[in-house]
């Protein structure tokens, strides 16, 4: 049997069952508990596990992902939810200098599972320090995995093989998102990280993308659709590990590709897929791959300056008949 | 209520002797342990057999000693990067620290961490941290994972003078006081951050008075000697154990060494350094269980003769052991044994 619910309890189920399951298991963050979570992500977990596994912090990034760090080297499976990954920044020290690094220099002797989660990208006219993508960021960085994603049953399925998994995840999610329906199946099921979903079959073109950007590419898909043009959209859901093979096996089949990245363009997750595409599917490219990212700035607050800066449906849909040559 | 006592001088117990025999040689033997290991350290570090940043904890060693002597073995320890000292006492073994430092394969991680990241589940030492005061959180963490297994463990998260001045310390303790987390904080003030002496870094000298802006129980103690060290870390062990919450011991202690193997010192005073040097926490435990009768000369003469013994062992181990091969890079970097690195 399947429901439709929305993004924020698909996340809670999520959490809910694997905390049933492992006392180990908490969930710490600012407003995580009383207030049911910025987002509601929490709501109702304060009653069901308590004050001791659902716990509000002050506003200290670094601080609580300090914690988080040192109680899943000490054998608990922490989950850190940040209001926004924006608000993250501040504790990417122990992201990245401790979490990532705790298996590699301490020669395997100690282990650091924890899940880093939130809300990544714009959310509307937040403005410039509110609406940042940090897949790239912490994509580079071996030690990692990094998840992103907001379809519910995809999203609910992956954070289950976040919280269990034995290294640090970076989990990321849309604000804009978390009311969105989706399919979801009672019962548990797992998501495997490290694969990428095709979400809709096609032949002509390859799009790709993540997180909240993949309702641009499935939209653009729509509109390619009208004038005859068949386009296969793949979901990367995971960030790191890359699921490349996925993308490879479409190129061989569409030879062409779209890159839908939030992100902005310089070093980012588009730049490494055109990387693997020509390293491993060089010849059957008909065309360069084109990527349709944030504009390379930072965004501003009006509604003007939010339309221009993020990647539109008619953008992409320009870019695929790009590489399509049809003008 | 938080308070801040000085016990700047000795105690009066301590004076008298009044711990056992074999707690003194104990100490005695725990310093010397260190003191000579960092001796070697620093020969090999001049032989280009040790690379890379390297700061040793020679002058520091009472704290370590009166430390052992006060926690058991199912407490946790975190502490910065002058960490050889710390590490070979909570059960590290010479041999595995030296080689560690050779960077061989035979290490206490295998060669991956070196002079700043000495690590081990079994003796709970949770290293070995390079970035200044990050494990001031991690510390904490450490220990709210004991609380919330309920079991009556604390971790002790040591760090430096400079590392009291970050961020990260007033987030932690914060967090630590409000949740009644079982962490005892230990600044080991050596005067200098690097170069900068805590003067220049603060209005506030004292660093034990940190702790009162959270209401934390406070001490500044004296930290060329083991017995006020273990006293103190006895004393706040107690609290903590109690379920009380945390505890804030600044020790005093200074450096003889620069502050890495490249620093010359030229920030302090040749008077300076040789007032610590004349409390050498060594030398003073030695005089003091000599002149005391704890111990005869031919009892110092066995450990001085055992610790030159394990030394020459560990130096030689560490040199015949066989470096890491290139395949091992690859490996502990996840837990997952099957990550698909990205390979080109």
């Amino acid at each position: 049997m399947s429901r439709i619910i929305t993004l924020r309890d698909a996340l809670r189920e999520a959490m809910t069952e694997e905390m049933r399951k492992d006392a180990n298991i908490f969930l710490m963050g600012e407003e995580v508990a009383q207030y049911d979570g910025a987002y509601k992500v929490s709501k109702g977990m304060l009653d069901e596990f308590g004050p001791n596994r659902v716990i509000d912090t002050p506003i200290a990034e670094l601080g609580f992902a300090g914690i988080g760090v040192g109680a899943a080297m000490n054998g608990l499976r922490p989950i850190v939810e940040f209001m926004t990954w924006n608000f993250a920044v501040l504790a990417f020290d122990q992201i990245v200098n401790n979490a990532a690094k705790t298996v590699s220099q301490s020669g395997g002797e100690f282990r650091c599972p924890i899940v880093f989660r939130g809300p990544s990208g714009s959310a509307g006219q937040l403005a410039q320090q509110h609406s940042q993508t940090f897949e790239s960021w912490l994509g580079n960085c071996p030690g990692l995995k990094v998840i992103s994603c907001v379809d519910p049953y995809d999203s609910k399925g992956l954070l289950k093989s976040a919280i269990i998994d034995d290294d640090p995840v970076c989990f990321m999610e849309s604000e804009v998102c978390y009311g969105d329906k989706g399919d979801v199946p009672e019962g548990e099921y797992y998501i495997p990280i490290g694969k990428a979903a095709v979400k809709r079959e096609g032949s002509d073109i390859t799009l790709v993308s993540y997180n909240k950007m993949m309702k641009v590419a499935q939209h653009a898909a729509d509109e390619l659709a009208k004038e005859g043009i068949s386009a296969e959209v793949i979901d990367l859901r995971t960030i790191r590990p890359l699921d490349y093979q996925t993308l490879v096996n479409s190129v061989k089949k569409t030879n062409r590709m779209v890159v839908i990245d939030e992100s902005w363009p310089m070093y980012g997750v588009s730049a490494e897929i055109a990387y693997e595409m020509q390293k491993y599917a060089f010849d059957y490219l008909d065309a360069p791959i084109l990527r349709v990212n944030s504009m390379d700035t930072s965004l501003p607050y009006s509604a003007p300056y939010v339309d221009a800066y993020l990647p539109s449906v008619h953008r992409v849909v320009a870019a695929a008949k790009q590489v399509l040559y049809v003008h | 209520m938080a308070e801040i006592s000085t016990l700047e001088a000795k105690s009066k117990s301590a004076k008298q002797g009044k711990y056992s025999k074999e707690t003194y040689l104990g100490w005695y033997e725990t310093m010397l342990r260190i003191r000579r290991f960092e001796e070697r350290t620093l020969l090999a570090y001049s032989q280009q057999k040790i690379r890379g940043f390297c700061h040793v904890y020679i002058g520091q060693e009472a704290i370590a000693a009166g430390m052992a002597s006060a926690l058991t073995p199912q407490d946790g320890v975190v502490t910065g990067y002058r960490q050889h000292g710390i590490a070979i006492t909570r059960g590290i073994s010479s041999r595995s620290a030296m080689a560690e430092l050779f960077g061989k394969v035979t290490g206490c991680v295998k060669g991956k961490g070196g002079s700043m990241h000495f690590f081990s589940a079994e003796h709970k030492f949770f290293g070995g941290n390079g970035i200044v005061g990050a494990q001031i959180p991690i510390g904490t963490g450490i220990a709210f994972a004991e609380k919330y297994k309920g079991t009556t463990n604390l971790c002790v998260t040591m760090f430096g003078d400079g590392a009291a001045r970050q961020g990260a310390l007033f987030e932690a303790f914060n967090m630590a006081m409000t949740w009644k987390i079982p962490v005892l904080y230990i600044v080991e003030n050596n005067k200098y951050a690097m170069g900068t002496s805590v003067e220049r870094t603060s209005n506030v000298h004292q660093l034990s008075k940190i702790g009162l802006a959270f209401d934390m129980p406070s001490e500044s103690v004296d930290g060329m000697s083991p017995e006020t060290v273990h006293e103190a870390i006895e004393r706040a062990a107690k609290h903590i154990r109690a379920g009380n919450g945390p505890y804030f011991l600044e020790i005093n202690t200074y450096r003889y060494k620069g502050h890495s193997v490249s620093d010359p010192g030229k920030y302090r005073s040749k008077e300076e350094l040789e007032n610590y040097q004349d409390q050498d926490p060594v030398k003073m435990t030695e005089k003091k269980i000599l002149t005391n009768k704890i111990a005869t000369e031919a009892e110092i003469e066995a450990i001085k003769a055992k610790i030159e013994a394990e030394m020459d062992d560990a130096v030689q181990f560490a040199e015949e052991s066989p470096l890491p091969t290139a395949d091992l890079l690859f490996e502990a970097n996840y837990v997952q044994e099957d990550y698909p690195f990205m390979m080109d």
